[in-house]
């Protein structure tokens, strides 16, 4: 059992990972379901009463009830595998990752799960942390909404069941990801 | 208790994010300069084992546990709104390097600042109801 535990606190390698994503997803369309996170984001609105005055809002957010559900199982998840499966925040990246973010100035790239430099209440007050926790979030939103899906939604389920929406999604998604990794982070990391 | 089951598939997802280190920004960061397979690996390891699972499904015409035949509606054709909408998260994506399961794992990971994100994506979605028929979809 001791020998069990010790392996499950290791990081866990893709050809792992991959195969329990899509376990998951098999799992919720057995019990009647989908699996798609971003959806909450719009039942947490219409919990707080945005229905009111949207009609986008205005749904029986009950009947996803157990997606919420779902999605309060990931802050669990995250907590046990932060207090008590996680020896070290360690990330394992690739030597030229490492370089050329210490290039941007990130001092310990890889030492911790996300830059400290970028994920801090002091940080937010700044113009890059500004960019990155609040307009990130807010494109976060708005783009899964409009897309109809996220990565889970678009990329694995949307993809497993071959739908060409969600191939244009994921294209988008790249699109997106790739334009601001290459031209805007560079900057604003050094800004 | 019908939704405890949840809870648990949640749990284990979270962990296996959390552990496969992709809700970490720089596993990230790292994809979109293609500078490890890493994250290759488990998305398309998740998805060729997800087209097999939705095509015995399909095949066996299998039940749901309530004995529901398992449906899997066929998403609406465009292309202005997948494309649209997916450069727009994209863009959140490789900023925040979370996508929308992360955010809420990273809130359990002791990563207090995300709430910030999370509360931001909670505008976003609003601001997309109010905007939505005005946008091409």
């Amino acid at each position: 059992m001791q020998n069990i535990i010790e392996f499950i606190k290791q990081p866990w390698p893709w050809y792992v990972a991959g195969p329990i994503i899509s376990l998951i997803m098999f799992s919720l369309l057995l019990m009647g379901n989908s699996f798609g996170i971003s959806a909450n984001l719009r039942t947490m609105c219409s919990i707080i009463g945005a229905g009111k005055n949207c009609e986008f809002f205005d749904f029986n957010w009950r009947s996803q009830m157990w997606n919420l559900v779902f999605a309060g199982g990931l802050v669990i998840g995250g907590v046990i595998a932060h207090l008590y499966l996680s020896p070290g925040a360690e990330v394992a990246l690739s030597e030229e990752t490492i370089k050329e973010l210490q290039a941007y100035g990130i001092e310990k790239p890889g030492a911790s799960l996300v830059p400290t430099e970028l994920f801090s209440w002091e940080s937010l007050f700044t113009l890059k942390g500004f960019v990155i926790l609040v307009l990130g979030g807010f494109l976060i939103g708005f783009g899964t909404r409009y897309a109809g899906g996220c990565t889970s939604g678009h990329a694995i389920s949307g993809l497993s069941d071959l739908q060409l929406p969600s191939l244009i999604a994921v294209i988008g998604f790249f699109i997106g990801g790739l334009f601001v990794t290459y031209l805007v982070l560079p900057y604003l990391l050094t800004l | 208790m019908k939704f405890l089951k949840y809870l648990i598939i949640g749990t284990i997802f979270g962990i296996t994010l959390a552990k496969a280190e992709i809700i970490s920004w720089f596993r990230i960061y790292e994809m979109f300069r293609f500078q490890s397979f890493h994250m290759y690996g488990v998305i398309g390891s998740a998805i060729i084992l997800g087209v097999l699972f939705i095509q015995v499904i399909k095949r066996t015409n299998m039940k749901s546990i309530d004995g529901e035949p398992i449906v899997i509606n066929p998403k609406q054709m465009s292309i202005s709104r997948y494309l649209y909408g997916g450069i727009i998260f994209g863009l959140g994506w490789a900023l925040t390097g979370a996508c929308p399961g992360p955010m809420f794992i990273l809130l359990g990971n002791g990563v207090g600042v995300v709430i910030v994100v999370i509360l931001s994506a909670l505008l976003g979605t609003y601001v997309y109801g109010l905007l939505r028929n005005k946008l091409p979809h």
